[in-house]
């Protein structure tokens, strides 16, 4: 699996850094990212110089930080337009195969069974029979060409179809006036979304990318693709997904990352 | 005719009026904040392939640290860009001080420069290099927030982002934009570190000034105009 940069820029370097030593040397690395290892590291960076580790860790910093997080979150619901269209592309600039990007390597994928995964429904939905992957792959299928981009700063174009979110809500009976869907995926992340996200005609719960069932590496059997989220917004391998008015810190909100993260 | 001596303290003001020195610093900060954490959000996905800010120089340890800090910086200087543009149009301070600038007048201040006969014993009369470059990085920074903007919300400000063409070339302009800003500094910085005056006058407002600009004496009109004449008398001058 390549993991070449999609976008051509003509600044971008044509040959990509080989990742062999990286997974040669995955224990070190892990080793490596142990937070205690790096809370203990000396940083010469120019704040750090005032007080010996990063000041942006300090309680009262973090603090501050995400209230205005927080109030961004806010100024980006305020902004956001419900039936505003994400610019869409043609299938000859579809990228394949996709991007994968997950808070582990491609390697480290556990595939799902898709003969025994169900989805699992909970909340303030009146039908919570789970799904199978079969009645689900029979939904009526929409098709969005859009691009996905990355908070790290890459795009790539891609080509998702599956059920719209906001039809399959309405079919299980969710309540469409709660604030938040949830989602629970089979690799312990967790993502939610504002319901108006939810609602969006470019939200959908995508089984396909390219017209072929999704591959394991991005979602298979199903994931979230929205057109106007960030990347870790859109979450991969999902087995739950509940509706619900109580505001819940996902996996990278969690660490800090922008919770609404629109784009 | 001598204007009252009361009437000339009223119009008393120093060459950096308390607003301009509280706005010039806080957008210091806000600058420093932005550029540090931008390199940080830079570095994960680079631009030019041998381009990576070392870690000392960026701000927050974790992408998600500089994500905070540029996202919480974008409110400062914002904001403090807005407050100070519009104080400088309104009081006619960039009139006053930042026009006419002439292509005559340039290439005079280079040729001074370059003879080492650029005066700087005068703090409150900026010469044409330094009016455009005053000018050019207000541009930038108008043209950094416009690229950030479309880069924060390509979608939503489609219309915006449909401007700079693609996503990529959106970054590449916040990114030329943050290096045409990172080389006004080393200018300014340097600049101001060698005529040390200029450094004190932003920090005590400088020497006073009355009714406008101060006239060399020779030339100072033998009778003080009005504000508004004296004004313009100096941006003809």
């Amino acid at each position: 699996m390549s993991i070449r940069t999609p976008t051509p820029s003509i600044f971008r370097p044509r040959k990509v850094v080989g990742q062999d030593v990286l997974t040669q040397n995955r224990t070190l690395f892990d080793d490596i990212n142990r937070r205690n290892v790096l809370r203990g590291a000396i940083s010469l960076g120019a704040l750090s110089l005032l007080t010996g580790c990063d000041v942006s860790e300090h309680d009262s910093v973090q603090k501050v930080l995400r209230t205005v997080s927080a109030w961004n979150d806010r100024v980006q619901a305020t902004i956001f337009r419900p039936h505003h269209l994400a610019r869409t592309y043609s299938a000859s600039q579809v990228v394949k195969p996709p991007r994968f990007n997950a808070y582990y390597d491609i390697e480290n994928v556990k595939p799902i069974d898709g003969a025994t995964w169900k989805l699992e429904l909970a909340g303030r939905i009146d039908n919570k029979k789970p799904w199978t992957a079969e009645q689900i792959y029979q939904l009526p299928e929409q098709e969005i060409i859009i691009k996905h981009i990355c908070v790290e700063g890459w795009d790539y174009i891609g080509q998702w179809s599956g059920p719209n979110l906001r039809d399959f809500l309405q079919r299980v009976g969710a309540d469409l006036t709660a604030k938040y869907v949830y989602f629970v995926c089979n690799d312990d992340y967790t993502e939610s979304i504002d319901m108006a996200t939810a609602l969006h005609p470019q939200t959908i719960l995508a089984t396909k990318y390219a017209g072929d069932v999704l591959a394991d590496p991005f979602g298979y059997p199903l994931r979230l693709r929205t057109s106007t989220k960030l990347g870790y917004k859109n979450a991969k391998w999902i087995k739950a997904i509940e509706v619900t008015n109580d505001f819940r810190e996902t996996f990278w909100s969690k660490q800090g990352f922008n919770w609404f993260a629109g784009i | 005719m001598t204007l009252p001596a009361v009437k000339s303290t009223h119009h008393e003001r120093r060459l950096h009026p308390l607003p301009v020195r509280v706005m010039h610093w806080i957008n210091a900060v806000a600058i420093f904040i932005m550029i540090g954490s931008g390199w940080k959000i830079y570095n994960d996905d680079v631009i030019l392939g041998w381009l990576h800010f070392p870690d000392s120089l960026v701000i927050g340890k974790w992408a998600q640290y500089g994500l905070q800090w540029h996202f919480f910086g974008m409110w400062i200087f914002v904001l403090n860009g807005l407050a100070y543009l519009t104080y400088g149009i309104a009081t006619g301070r960039f009139r006053q001080k930042l026009f006419p600038v002439s292509i005559r007048d340039i290439m005079a201040t280079v040729s001074d420069a370059l003879h080492f006969r650029l005066a700087h014993d005068d703090l409150t009369h900026y010469n044409a290099v330094q009016k455009i470059l005053y000018l050019g990085v207000m541009a930038i920074g108008v043209l950094i927030v416009i690229s950030g903007l479309a880069l924060w919300k390509p979608v939503q400000f489609s219309e915006l982002a449909a401007l700079f063409g693609s996503f990529q070339a959106t970054r590449v302009v916040h990114f030329l934009c943050m290096a045409a800003i990172v080389g006004f500094l080393l200018v300014h910085i340097s600049l101001a570190l060698l005529v040390p005056q200029s450094l004190v006058a932003m920090v005590t407002g400088g020497p006073v000034v009355v009714n406008g600009p101060t006239h060399p004496p020779e030339t100072r009109p033998p009778e003080t105009p009005p504000p508004e004449t004296a004004v313009e008398a100096e941006a003809t001058h």
